[in-house]
Protein backbone atom coordinates (compact mmCIF):
# COMPACT_ATOMS: atom_id res chain seq x y z
CA UNK A 1 0.00 0.00 0.00
CA UNK A 2 1.19 3.16 -0.67
CA UNK A 3 0.11 6.29 1.50
CA UNK A 4 -2.78 7.63 1.63
CA UNK A 5 -4.86 9.62 -1.27
CA UNK A 6 -6.98 12.06 -1.46
CA UNK A 7 -9.26 11.99 -4.28
CA UNK A 8 -12.02 15.39 -4.68
CA UNK A 9 -15.14 14.76 -6.57
CA UNK A 10 -18.24 16.63 -7.44
CA UNK A 11 -21.35 14.99 -7.76
CA UNK A 12 -22.07 14.02 -11.13
CA UNK A 13 -22.36 10.78 -13.34
CA UNK A 14 -19.06 11.68 -14.93
CA UNK A 15 -17.33 10.83 -11.57
CA UNK A 16 -18.25 7.40 -11.96
CA UNK A 17 -14.73 5.96 -13.24
CA UNK A 18 -13.35 7.47 -9.97
CA UNK A 19 -15.94 6.42 -7.47
CA UNK A 20 -16.46 2.85 -8.99
CA UNK A 21 -13.07 2.08 -8.99
CA UNK A 22 -12.40 2.67 -5.30
CA UNK A 23 -15.97 1.35 -4.48
CA UNK A 24 -15.15 -1.42 -6.47
CA UNK A 25 -11.72 -2.15 -4.86
CA UNK A 26 -10.09 -1.28 -8.26
CA UNK A 27 -8.02 0.97 -6.39
CA UNK A 28 -7.07 -1.46 -3.48
CA UNK A 29 -6.01 -4.33 -6.24
CA UNK A 30 -3.71 -1.67 -7.51
CA UNK A 31 -2.71 -1.47 -3.67
CA UNK A 32 -3.84 2.35 -3.44
CA UNK A 33 -5.91 3.36 -0.59
CA UNK A 34 -7.93 6.27 -1.76
CA UNK A 35 -10.48 8.34 0.30
CA UNK A 36 -12.79 10.30 -1.78
CA UNK A 37 -13.72 13.71 -0.68
CA UNK A 38 -16.84 14.99 -2.08
CA UNK A 39 -17.09 18.72 -2.82
CA UNK A 40 -19.49 21.70 -3.51
CA UNK A 41 -18.10 23.68 -6.05
CA UNK A 42 -15.08 23.42 -9.00
CA UNK A 43 -13.29 26.16 -7.00
CA UNK A 44 -12.94 24.26 -3.96
CA UNK A 45 -11.71 21.52 -5.29
CA UNK A 46 -9.21 23.44 -8.18
CA UNK A 47 -7.72 25.32 -4.88
CA UNK A 48 -7.57 21.71 -2.53
CA UNK A 49 -5.65 20.45 -5.87
CA UNK A 50 -3.45 23.16 -5.84
CA UNK A 51 -2.74 23.51 -2.42
CA UNK A 52 -1.81 19.59 -2.03
CA UNK A 53 -4.88 19.16 -0.11
CA UNK A 54 -6.08 16.66 -2.97
CA UNK A 55 -3.56 14.47 -4.73
CA UNK A 56 -6.01 14.09 -7.46
CA UNK A 57 -9.76 15.50 -8.31
CA UNK A 58 -12.64 14.75 -10.52
CA UNK A 59 -12.36 17.91 -12.48
CA UNK A 60 -13.66 20.20 -15.47
CA UNK A 61 -10.99 20.00 -18.55
CA UNK A 62 -10.81 23.58 -18.94
CA UNK A 63 -10.12 24.48 -15.64
CA UNK A 64 -6.74 21.90 -15.79
CA UNK A 65 -5.69 24.25 -18.95
CA UNK A 66 -6.99 27.44 -16.97
CA UNK A 67 -4.62 26.36 -13.87
CA UNK A 68 -1.57 25.48 -15.86
CA UNK A 69 -1.87 28.68 -17.53
CA UNK A 70 -2.13 30.83 -15.05
CA UNK A 71 -5.89 32.57 -15.54
CA UNK A 72 -7.72 33.88 -13.31
CA UNK A 73 -5.74 32.23 -10.49
CA UNK A 74 -2.53 31.25 -9.22
CA UNK A 75 -0.58 29.13 -11.89
CA UNK A 76 -0.46 25.11 -10.87
CA UNK A 77 0.75 23.37 -13.78
CA UNK A 78 -1.61 20.51 -14.20
CA UNK A 79 -1.82 17.27 -15.76
CA UNK A 80 -4.49 14.78 -17.26
CA UNK A 81 -3.78 11.46 -17.81
CA UNK A 82 -7.40 10.21 -18.10
CA UNK A 83 -10.82 11.75 -19.28
CA UNK A 84 -13.62 10.49 -16.64
CA UNK A 85 -16.29 11.92 -19.22
CA UNK A 86 -16.98 12.91 -22.67
CA UNK A 87 -20.48 14.52 -24.01
CA UNK A 88 -22.33 14.21 -21.03
CA UNK A 89 -23.65 17.77 -20.89
CA UNK A 90 -26.60 19.15 -22.40
CA UNK A 91 -29.03 22.13 -22.77
CA UNK A 92 -31.90 22.05 -21.59
CA UNK A 93 -34.69 25.26 -21.49
CA UNK A 94 -37.64 26.28 -19.16
CA UNK A 95 -41.13 25.39 -21.00
CA UNK A 96 -42.31 28.88 -21.88
CA UNK A 97 -38.55 29.41 -23.76
CA UNK A 98 -39.01 25.67 -25.72
CA UNK A 99 -42.52 26.95 -27.00
CA UNK A 100 -41.17 29.90 -27.92
CA UNK A 101 -38.24 28.35 -29.77
CA UNK A 102 -40.48 25.59 -31.50
CA UNK A 103 -42.97 28.24 -32.48
CA UNK A 104 -39.89 30.28 -34.33
CA UNK A 105 -37.80 26.85 -35.98
CA UNK A 106 -37.50 26.26 -39.13
CA UNK A 107 -36.27 22.59 -39.50
CA UNK A 108 -35.33 19.95 -37.51
CA UNK A 109 -35.97 20.79 -33.66
CA UNK A 110 -32.68 18.35 -33.05
CA UNK A 111 -30.79 20.31 -35.44
CA UNK A 112 -28.78 22.23 -33.10
CA UNK A 113 -28.54 25.42 -36.10
CA UNK A 114 -32.25 25.36 -36.59
CA UNK A 115 -32.10 25.70 -33.00
CA UNK A 116 -29.70 28.60 -32.63
CA UNK A 117 -31.99 30.59 -35.36
CA UNK A 118 -34.79 30.33 -33.57
CA UNK A 119 -32.78 31.23 -30.46
CA UNK A 120 -31.80 34.75 -32.52
CA UNK A 121 -35.39 35.12 -33.73
CA UNK A 122 -36.72 34.95 -30.14
CA UNK A 123 -33.57 37.22 -28.94
CA UNK A 124 -34.59 39.45 -31.92
CA UNK A 125 -38.21 39.63 -31.03
CA UNK A 126 -37.74 40.09 -27.28
CA UNK A 127 -35.77 43.12 -27.62
CA UNK A 128 -38.35 44.66 -29.79
CA UNK A 129 -40.95 44.17 -27.22
CA UNK A 130 -38.73 45.49 -24.97
CA UNK A 131 -38.07 42.53 -22.62
CA UNK A 132 -35.31 41.48 -20.12
CA UNK A 133 -32.86 39.43 -22.17
CA UNK A 134 -32.69 35.98 -21.89
CA UNK A 135 -30.32 34.15 -18.88
CA UNK A 136 -28.70 30.73 -18.98
CA UNK A 137 -27.14 29.06 -16.14
CA UNK A 138 -23.76 27.42 -16.48
CA UNK A 139 -21.65 25.83 -14.35
CA UNK A 140 -18.28 27.76 -14.31
CA UNK A 141 -16.62 30.29 -16.13
CA UNK A 142 -13.63 27.50 -17.54
CA UNK A 143 -16.20 24.74 -18.04
CA UNK A 144 -17.04 22.92 -21.28
CA UNK A 145 -20.82 23.84 -20.63
CA UNK A 146 -20.11 27.73 -20.74
CA UNK A 147 -17.99 27.00 -24.18
CA UNK A 148 -20.74 25.13 -25.46
CA UNK A 149 -23.74 27.13 -25.05
CA UNK A 150 -21.42 29.71 -26.71
CA UNK A 151 -20.63 27.89 -29.77
CA UNK A 152 -24.09 27.12 -30.20
CA UNK A 153 -26.08 30.66 -29.73
CA UNK A 154 -23.29 32.20 -31.53
CA UNK A 155 -23.56 29.84 -34.70
CA UNK A 156 -27.03 30.93 -34.74
CA UNK A 157 -25.97 35.10 -34.81
CA UNK A 158 -26.83 35.53 -30.79
CA UNK A 159 -23.89 37.12 -28.72
CA UNK A 160 -23.58 35.60 -25.78
CA UNK A 161 -21.85 38.39 -24.18
CA UNK A 162 -24.40 41.00 -25.53
CA UNK A 163 -27.33 39.59 -26.42
CA UNK A 164 -28.37 37.04 -23.34
CA UNK A 165 -26.81 36.97 -20.25
CA UNK A 166 -25.01 33.91 -18.91
CA UNK A 167 -24.67 33.06 -15.24
CA UNK A 168 -22.59 30.25 -13.29
CA UNK A 169 -24.92 28.07 -10.86
CA UNK A 170 -24.05 25.70 -9.42
CA UNK A 171 -25.62 22.20 -10.69
CA UNK A 172 -28.26 21.23 -7.78
CA UNK A 173 -29.19 24.86 -8.05
CA UNK A 174 -30.52 24.79 -11.83
CA UNK A 175 -33.97 23.15 -11.65
CA UNK A 176 -34.80 25.68 -8.71
CA UNK A 177 -33.64 28.41 -10.65
CA UNK A 178 -35.49 27.27 -14.05
CA UNK A 179 -38.25 26.46 -12.08
CA UNK A 180 -38.31 30.09 -10.21
CA UNK A 181 -38.09 31.82 -13.36
CA UNK A 182 -34.54 33.50 -12.64
CA UNK A 183 -33.01 31.62 -15.37
CA UNK A 184 -34.47 30.77 -18.82
CA UNK A 185 -31.86 27.40 -19.94
CA UNK A 186 -28.97 26.21 -18.44
CA UNK A 187 -26.11 23.66 -20.29
CA UNK A 188 -25.14 21.54 -17.13
CA UNK A 189 -23.97 17.64 -16.93
CA UNK A 190 -25.64 14.50 -15.86
CA UNK A 191 -28.01 14.22 -13.76
CA UNK A 192 -29.31 17.60 -13.54
CA UNK A 193 -30.61 18.09 -16.74
CA UNK A 194 -33.07 14.68 -16.36
CA UNK A 195 -34.14 16.04 -12.66
CA UNK A 196 -35.08 19.36 -14.26
CA UNK A 197 -37.14 17.14 -16.64
CA UNK A 198 -38.98 15.23 -13.80
CA UNK A 199 -39.62 18.05 -12.20
CA UNK A 200 -41.60 19.55 -15.13
CA UNK A 201 -39.68 22.52 -15.61
CA UNK A 202 -37.41 22.17 -18.36
CA UNK A 203 -37.35 20.32 -21.67
CA UNK A 204 -33.81 18.92 -22.91
CA UNK A 205 -32.88 21.11 -25.84
CA UNK A 206 -29.90 19.50 -27.29
CA UNK A 207 -27.33 16.91 -25.66
CA UNK A 208 -24.12 18.39 -26.14
CA UNK A 209 -23.05 15.92 -28.53
CA UNK A 210 -25.79 17.48 -30.89
CA UNK A 211 -23.39 20.50 -30.89
CA UNK A 212 -19.97 18.96 -30.85
CA UNK A 213 -19.01 14.81 -32.09
CA UNK A 214 -16.40 14.29 -29.12
CA UNK A 215 -16.00 16.84 -25.97
CA UNK A 216 -13.89 16.31 -22.90
CA UNK A 217 -15.47 17.73 -20.92
CA UNK A 218 -14.14 16.45 -16.92
CA UNK A 219 -10.28 14.69 -16.58
CA UNK A 220 -8.94 12.97 -14.00
CA UNK A 221 -6.36 16.14 -12.65
CA UNK A 222 -2.88 15.81 -11.10
CA UNK A 223 -0.24 18.32 -9.96
CA UNK A 224 2.51 18.30 -12.86
CA UNK A 225 4.91 18.28 -10.16
CA UNK A 226 3.38 15.68 -8.16
CA UNK A 227 2.95 13.42 -10.96
CA UNK A 228 6.46 13.72 -11.66
CA UNK A 229 7.92 12.65 -8.48
CA UNK A 230 5.13 9.75 -8.28
CA UNK A 231 4.76 7.93 -11.86
CA UNK A 232 4.16 4.73 -10.30
CA UNK A 233 1.38 6.13 -8.25
CA UNK A 234 -0.47 7.91 -11.22
CA UNK A 235 -0.23 4.94 -13.49
CA UNK A 236 -1.69 3.15 -10.58
CA UNK A 237 -4.38 4.93 -10.46
CA UNK A 238 -5.11 5.54 -14.29
CA UNK A 239 -5.32 1.58 -14.53
CA UNK A 240 -8.10 1.62 -11.66
CA UNK A 241 -9.57 4.00 -13.43
CA UNK A 242 -9.52 2.36 -16.74
CA UNK A 243 -11.00 -0.76 -15.36
CA UNK A 244 -14.14 0.83 -13.79
CA UNK A 245 -14.53 2.77 -16.84
CA UNK A 246 -14.85 -0.50 -18.55
CA UNK A 247 -16.99 -1.92 -15.85
CA UNK A 248 -19.47 0.88 -16.11
CA UNK A 249 -19.54 0.94 -19.94
CA UNK A 250 -20.70 -3.25 -19.98
CA UNK A 251 -24.51 -2.92 -20.36
CA UNK A 252 -24.89 -5.49 -17.55
CA UNK A 253 -23.46 -3.81 -15.06
CA UNK A 254 -25.36 -0.36 -15.60
CA UNK A 255 -28.26 -1.31 -12.66
CA UNK A 256 -25.19 -2.20 -10.39
CA UNK A 257 -23.07 1.03 -11.28
CA UNK A 258 -26.05 3.74 -10.77
CA UNK A 259 -27.09 2.02 -7.57
CA UNK A 260 -23.64 1.97 -6.04
CA UNK A 261 -23.58 6.72 -7.39
CA UNK A 262 -27.31 6.61 -6.42
CA UNK A 263 -25.88 6.36 -2.39
CA UNK A 264 -26.00 9.73 -0.52
CA UNK A 265 -22.80 9.68 -0.07
CA UNK A 266 -21.35 10.10 -3.45
CA UNK A 267 -24.50 11.44 -6.05
CA UNK A 268 -27.09 11.12 -4.11
CA UNK A 269 -29.98 11.03 -6.55
CA UNK A 270 -32.25 8.18 -7.67
CA UNK A 271 -31.20 5.32 -9.15
CA UNK A 272 -33.43 5.27 -12.06
CA UNK A 273 -32.78 8.59 -13.27
CA UNK A 274 -29.38 7.95 -13.11
CA UNK A 275 -29.66 4.48 -14.85
CA UNK A 276 -31.48 6.25 -18.09
CA UNK A 277 -28.09 8.57 -18.29
CA UNK A 278 -26.04 5.35 -18.15
CA UNK A 279 -28.42 3.91 -21.07
CA UNK A 280 -27.79 7.36 -23.08
CA UNK A 281 -32.23 7.24 -23.26
CA UNK A 282 -33.29 10.39 -21.66
CA UNK A 283 -36.33 11.49 -21.14
CA UNK A 284 -36.56 14.88 -23.01
CA UNK A 285 -39.72 16.56 -21.99
CA UNK A 286 -42.33 16.92 -19.21
CA UNK A 287 -44.67 15.39 -21.35
CA UNK A 288 -42.79 11.99 -21.48
CA UNK A 289 -41.15 12.47 -24.60
CA UNK A 290 -37.60 9.87 -24.83
CA UNK A 291 -34.59 10.51 -26.83
CA UNK A 292 -31.79 7.65 -27.29
CA UNK A 293 -28.38 8.60 -28.44
CA UNK A 294 -25.56 6.62 -28.62
CA UNK A 295 -23.29 9.11 -28.04
CA UNK A 296 -24.32 10.73 -25.02
CA UNK A 297 -22.12 10.54 -21.97
CA UNK A 298 -18.93 8.07 -23.21
CA UNK A 299 -17.60 7.17 -19.93
CA UNK A 300 -14.91 4.93 -21.24
CA UNK A 301 -16.61 2.88 -24.34
CA UNK A 302 -15.15 4.90 -28.18
CA UNK A 303 -11.84 5.29 -27.08
CA UNK A 304 -12.96 8.60 -24.43
CA UNK A 305 -10.66 7.93 -21.84
CA UNK A 306 -7.56 8.55 -23.72
CA UNK A 307 -6.85 12.35 -23.27
CA UNK A 308 -6.27 13.60 -26.53
CA UNK A 309 -4.50 17.24 -27.18
CA UNK A 310 -6.95 18.16 -29.94
CA UNK A 311 -9.75 18.42 -27.44
CA UNK A 312 -7.48 20.77 -24.73
CA UNK A 313 -6.62 22.60 -28.37
CA UNK A 314 -10.39 22.58 -28.61
CA UNK A 315 -10.77 24.48 -25.36
CA UNK A 316 -7.90 26.98 -25.18
CA UNK A 317 -8.95 27.88 -28.32
CA UNK A 318 -12.38 28.76 -26.59
CA UNK A 319 -10.78 30.69 -23.76
CA UNK A 320 -9.67 33.10 -26.72
CA UNK A 321 -12.66 33.20 -28.74
CA UNK A 322 -14.29 34.97 -25.82
CA UNK A 323 -11.67 36.51 -24.08
CA UNK A 324 -10.45 34.59 -21.76
CA UNK A 325 -7.06 33.99 -22.57
CA UNK A 326 -4.40 35.47 -24.89
CA UNK A 327 -3.78 34.42 -27.99
CA UNK A 328 0.10 32.72 -27.88
CA UNK A 329 1.83 29.66 -29.72
CA UNK A 330 3.31 29.01 -26.09
CA UNK A 331 -0.09 28.70 -24.49
CA UNK A 332 -1.61 26.74 -26.79
CA UNK A 333 1.58 24.46 -26.80
CA UNK A 334 1.12 24.62 -22.92
CA UNK A 335 -2.51 23.79 -23.27
CA UNK A 336 -2.09 20.59 -25.12
CA UNK A 337 0.54 19.34 -22.67
CA UNK A 338 -2.07 19.10 -19.94
CA UNK A 339 -3.84 16.54 -21.63
CA UNK A 340 -1.19 13.04 -21.46
CA UNK A 341 -2.20 10.61 -23.90
CA UNK A 342 1.50 9.11 -23.27
CA UNK A 343 1.10 9.09 -19.44
CA UNK A 344 -2.38 6.61 -20.36
CA UNK A 345 -0.87 4.84 -22.71
CA UNK A 346 2.18 3.83 -20.46
CA UNK A 347 -0.12 2.79 -18.28
CA UNK A 348 -2.26 0.71 -19.68
CA UNK A 349 0.87 -0.64 -22.50
CA UNK A 350 -1.41 1.03 -25.26
CA UNK A 351 1.08 2.86 -27.21
CA UNK A 352 0.08 1.57 -30.58
CA UNK A 353 -3.48 2.90 -30.12
CA UNK A 354 -2.46 6.34 -28.49
CA UNK A 355 -0.86 6.43 -32.24
CA UNK A 356 -2.92 5.30 -34.54
CA UNK A 357 -6.82 6.68 -33.72
CA UNK A 358 -7.46 10.54 -34.10
CA UNK A 359 -10.93 11.68 -32.94
CA UNK A 360 -12.17 14.78 -34.44
CA UNK A 361 -14.07 17.71 -32.75
CA UNK A 362 -16.50 17.67 -34.86
CA UNK A 363 -18.38 21.11 -34.20
CA UNK A 364 -21.83 21.26 -36.02
CA UNK A 365 -20.64 24.81 -37.08
CA UNK A 366 -17.47 26.20 -38.77
CA UNK A 367 -14.43 24.97 -40.31
CA UNK A 368 -12.90 21.59 -39.51
CA UNK A 369 -10.83 22.41 -36.27
CA UNK A 370 -7.76 22.41 -36.73
CA UNK A 371 -5.07 22.33 -33.44
CA UNK A 372 -1.90 23.90 -35.17
CA UNK A 373 -3.70 27.43 -36.03
CA UNK A 374 -6.21 28.82 -33.41
CA UNK A 375 -6.32 32.16 -35.16
CA UNK A 376 -7.31 30.67 -38.77
CA UNK A 377 -9.90 28.86 -37.13
CA UNK A 378 -11.13 31.72 -34.92
CA UNK A 379 -11.06 34.14 -38.06
CA UNK A 380 -14.25 32.01 -39.15
CA UNK A 381 -16.10 32.95 -36.61
CA UNK A 382 -18.21 36.28 -36.86
CA UNK A 383 -18.91 36.52 -33.33
CA UNK A 384 -16.12 36.35 -30.55
CA UNK A 385 -14.26 38.80 -28.42
CA UNK A 386 -10.98 37.68 -30.54
CA UNK A 387 -10.25 39.32 -33.89
CA UNK A 388 -7.28 38.70 -36.20
CA UNK A 389 -5.09 41.90 -36.47
CA UNK B 1 -6.60 52.12 9.49
CA UNK B 2 -5.08 55.70 9.11
CA UNK B 3 -6.52 58.54 7.25
CA UNK B 4 -7.99 55.35 4.73
CA UNK B 5 -11.88 54.56 5.16
CA UNK B 6 -12.92 51.33 6.36
CA UNK B 7 -13.50 49.13 3.45
CA UNK B 8 -16.73 47.72 2.55
CA UNK B 9 -16.65 43.25 3.95
CA UNK B 10 -19.32 41.47 3.10
CA UNK B 11 -19.74 37.87 4.75
CA UNK B 12 -21.35 35.07 2.83
CA UNK B 13 -22.26 32.59 4.92
CA UNK B 14 -25.08 30.44 5.58
CA UNK B 15 -23.93 29.22 9.33
CA UNK B 16 -25.42 32.47 11.29
CA UNK B 17 -23.45 32.07 13.94
CA UNK B 18 -19.74 31.66 12.49
CA UNK B 19 -20.91 35.05 10.26
CA UNK B 20 -21.78 36.49 13.57
CA UNK B 21 -17.90 35.64 15.45
CA UNK B 22 -16.78 36.94 12.11
CA UNK B 23 -17.90 39.87 11.83
CA UNK B 24 -17.33 40.70 15.54
CA UNK B 25 -13.79 40.11 15.01
CA UNK B 26 -13.77 42.20 12.15
CA UNK B 27 -15.50 45.40 13.81
CA UNK B 28 -13.00 44.45 17.17
CA UNK B 29 -10.29 45.51 14.35
CA UNK B 30 -12.06 48.56 13.77
CA UNK B 31 -13.47 47.27 10.33
CA UNK B 32 -16.82 48.82 10.93
CA UNK B 33 -18.78 48.35 7.41
CA UNK B 34 -19.60 44.65 7.47
CA UNK B 35 -22.69 43.28 5.77
CA UNK B 36 -23.48 39.83 6.37
CA UNK B 37 -25.33 37.90 3.40
CA UNK B 38 -26.90 34.46 4.49
CA UNK B 39 -29.38 33.67 1.84
CA UNK B 40 -28.25 32.15 -1.45
CA UNK B 41 -30.81 33.32 -3.67
CA UNK B 42 -30.06 36.39 -6.09
CA UNK B 43 -26.36 36.14 -4.61
CA UNK B 44 -24.90 38.07 -7.27
CA UNK B 45 -27.36 40.81 -7.86
CA UNK B 46 -27.38 41.42 -3.79
CA UNK B 47 -23.25 41.81 -4.41
CA UNK B 48 -24.06 44.33 -6.50
CA UNK B 49 -26.56 46.33 -4.61
CA UNK B 50 -24.29 46.14 -1.74
CA UNK B 51 -21.00 46.75 -3.94
CA UNK B 52 -18.47 45.70 -1.25
CA UNK B 53 -14.80 45.92 -1.49
CA UNK B 54 -14.04 42.51 -0.14
CA UNK B 55 -16.48 39.23 -0.11
CA UNK B 56 -15.74 36.70 2.39
CA UNK B 57 -16.87 33.34 1.52
CA UNK B 58 -17.22 29.52 3.60
CA UNK B 59 -15.46 26.81 1.41
CA UNK B 60 -18.61 25.05 2.35
CA UNK B 61 -20.94 27.11 0.30
CA UNK B 62 -21.86 25.97 -3.37
CA UNK B 63 -22.07 29.26 -4.57
CA UNK B 64 -18.47 30.04 -4.31
CA UNK B 65 -18.64 29.33 -7.78
CA UNK B 66 -20.80 32.08 -8.39
CA UNK B 67 -18.56 33.95 -7.31
CA UNK B 68 -16.08 33.13 -9.65
CA UNK B 69 -17.96 34.43 -12.41
CA UNK B 70 -16.78 38.15 -11.39
CA UNK B 71 -13.50 37.20 -12.08
CA UNK B 72 -14.54 37.79 -16.20
CA UNK B 73 -14.92 40.88 -18.00
CA UNK B 74 -18.21 40.65 -18.81
CA UNK B 75 -21.67 42.43 -19.45
CA UNK B 76 -22.99 40.80 -16.49
CA UNK B 77 -20.39 41.79 -14.26
CA UNK B 78 -20.05 45.45 -13.26
CA UNK B 79 -16.74 45.45 -10.90
CA UNK B 80 -14.31 42.51 -11.54
CA UNK B 81 -12.85 40.95 -8.69
CA UNK B 82 -9.83 39.21 -8.11
CA UNK B 83 -8.32 36.20 -5.51
CA UNK B 84 -6.78 37.81 -2.28
CA UNK B 85 -3.70 36.29 -4.16
CA UNK B 86 -0.64 36.19 -6.57
CA UNK B 87 1.96 34.15 -7.27
CA UNK B 88 3.69 34.98 -3.91
CA UNK B 89 0.83 34.05 -1.44
CA UNK B 90 0.70 30.53 -1.69
CA UNK B 91 1.07 29.97 1.98
CA UNK B 92 -2.37 32.56 2.32
CA UNK B 93 -4.10 30.12 0.17
CA UNK B 94 -2.65 26.84 2.02
CA UNK B 95 -3.79 28.56 5.54
CA UNK B 96 -7.35 29.66 4.10
CA UNK B 97 -7.82 26.50 1.75
CA UNK B 98 -7.74 24.74 5.90
CA UNK B 99 -9.57 27.13 8.10
CA UNK B 100 -12.62 26.79 4.99
CA UNK B 101 -12.64 30.31 4.42
CA UNK B 102 -12.01 32.20 1.16
CA UNK B 103 -11.72 36.04 -0.04
CA UNK B 104 -11.91 38.41 -2.70
CA UNK B 105 -10.95 41.58 -3.46
CA UNK B 106 -12.90 43.79 -5.60
CA UNK B 107 -11.30 45.80 -8.13
CA UNK B 108 -9.80 48.83 -6.54
CA UNK B 109 -8.84 48.04 -3.15
CA UNK B 110 -5.35 47.70 -2.51
CA UNK B 111 -4.15 43.90 -1.95
CA UNK B 112 -1.88 45.01 1.19
CA UNK B 113 -5.07 45.97 2.83
CA UNK B 114 -6.73 42.51 2.32
CA UNK B 115 -4.03 40.46 3.97
CA UNK B 116 -4.98 41.70 7.81
CA UNK B 117 -8.90 40.97 7.14
CA UNK B 118 -7.95 37.45 5.42
CA UNK B 119 -5.90 36.92 8.69
CA UNK B 120 -8.51 37.79 10.57
CA UNK B 121 -10.98 35.45 9.00
CA UNK B 122 -8.78 32.48 8.94
CA UNK B 123 -8.24 32.68 12.98
CA UNK B 124 -11.96 33.50 13.80
CA UNK B 125 -12.85 30.57 11.62
CA UNK B 126 -10.21 28.31 13.02
CA UNK B 127 -11.74 28.90 16.39
CA UNK B 128 -15.08 28.78 15.16
CA UNK B 129 -14.14 24.83 14.01
CA UNK B 130 -12.55 24.28 17.35
CA UNK B 131 -15.64 25.69 19.44
CA UNK B 132 -17.59 23.46 17.47
CA UNK B 133 -15.76 20.74 17.74
CA UNK B 134 -16.09 21.02 21.49
CA UNK B 135 -19.60 20.77 21.04
CA UNK B 136 -19.25 17.86 19.22
CA UNK B 137 -17.53 16.21 21.87
CA UNK B 138 -19.91 17.67 24.82
CA UNK B 139 -23.03 16.30 22.93
CA UNK B 140 -21.35 12.92 21.98
CA UNK B 141 -20.10 12.95 26.36
CA UNK B 142 -23.77 14.41 27.13
CA UNK B 143 -25.08 11.38 24.67
CA UNK B 144 -22.70 8.55 26.11
CA UNK B 145 -24.08 9.41 29.75
CA UNK B 146 -27.29 9.22 28.95
CA UNK B 147 -26.42 5.41 27.11
CA UNK B 148 -24.43 4.64 30.68
CA UNK B 149 -27.46 5.53 32.97
CA UNK B 150 -29.67 3.15 30.88
CA UNK B 151 -27.71 0.47 30.90
CA UNK B 152 -26.95 0.51 35.25
CA UNK B 153 -30.13 0.64 35.02
CA UNK B 154 -30.51 -2.64 33.44
CA UNK B 155 -27.43 -4.42 34.97
CA UNK B 156 -29.03 -3.09 38.35
CA UNK B 157 -32.50 -4.82 37.45
CA UNK B 158 -30.85 -8.13 35.74
CA UNK B 159 -27.91 -8.64 38.48
CA UNK B 160 -29.58 -6.76 41.52
CA UNK B 161 -26.54 -4.53 41.65
CA UNK B 162 -26.33 -1.24 43.34
CA UNK B 163 -25.79 1.77 40.91
CA UNK B 164 -22.32 1.62 42.02
CA UNK B 165 -21.43 -2.21 41.73
CA UNK B 166 -22.83 -1.59 37.78
CA UNK B 167 -21.13 1.26 36.86
CA UNK B 168 -17.77 -0.90 38.95
CA UNK B 169 -18.38 -3.62 36.13
CA UNK B 170 -19.02 -1.31 33.16
CA UNK B 171 -15.89 0.25 33.62
CA UNK B 172 -14.11 -2.74 34.59
CA UNK B 173 -15.20 -4.54 31.62
CA UNK B 174 -14.44 -1.60 29.52
CA UNK B 175 -10.90 -1.67 30.59
CA UNK B 176 -10.26 -5.42 29.99
CA UNK B 177 -12.11 -4.77 26.61
CA UNK B 178 -9.76 -1.86 25.71
CA UNK B 179 -13.13 -0.45 24.93
CA UNK B 180 -14.77 3.01 26.14
CA UNK B 181 -17.61 2.63 28.53
CA UNK B 182 -19.94 4.24 26.36
CA UNK B 183 -19.56 1.34 23.69
CA UNK B 184 -20.00 -1.12 26.52
CA UNK B 185 -23.04 0.57 28.14
CA UNK B 186 -24.31 0.37 23.93
CA UNK B 187 -23.57 -3.42 23.43
CA UNK B 188 -25.52 -3.35 26.76
CA UNK B 189 -28.18 -1.41 25.37
CA UNK B 190 -28.34 -3.37 21.95
CA UNK B 191 -28.05 -7.25 23.80
CA UNK B 192 -30.96 -6.30 25.44
CA UNK B 193 -33.08 -4.81 22.58
CA UNK B 194 -32.21 -8.03 21.09
CA UNK B 195 -33.19 -10.43 23.75
CA UNK B 196 -37.03 -8.75 24.66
Amino acid sequence: MTRPLHIGFIPLIDAAALILAVDRGFTAAEGLDVTLVREVSWSNIRDKLNVGLFDAAHLLAPVAIASSLGLGHIKVPIVAPFNLGLNGNAITVSPPLHAALMAEIDGDRFDPMATARALSRVVASRRRGGAEPLTFGMTFPFSTHNYQLRFWMAAGGVDPDEDVRLVVLPPPFMADSIASGQIDGFCVGAPWNSIAVDRGVGHILHFVSDILERAAEKVLAIRAGWSEKNPQVVAALVRAASRAAEFIEQPQNRAEVAFVLARPEYIGVDADLILRTLEGRLKISPDGTFRECRRYLLLGREDASRPDPVQAAWLYAQMVRWGQAPMSAEALGTAKRVFRPDLYAAALDRGKLAANSPHPVGAFAGPNFDADDIAGHLASFRIGRWKPL
Amino acid sequence: MGAESSPKIAIVDESPIRAAILEEGLREAGYTDVVRIGEMQSLLSRIYALDPDVIVIDLENPSRDILEQMFQVSRAVRRPIAMFVDQSDAASIQASVDAGVSAYIVDGLKKERLKPILDLCISRFNAFSKLQDELDRTKSALEDRKVIDRAKGILMKLKGLTEDEAYVLLRSTAMREKKKIGEIAQSILTASELLK
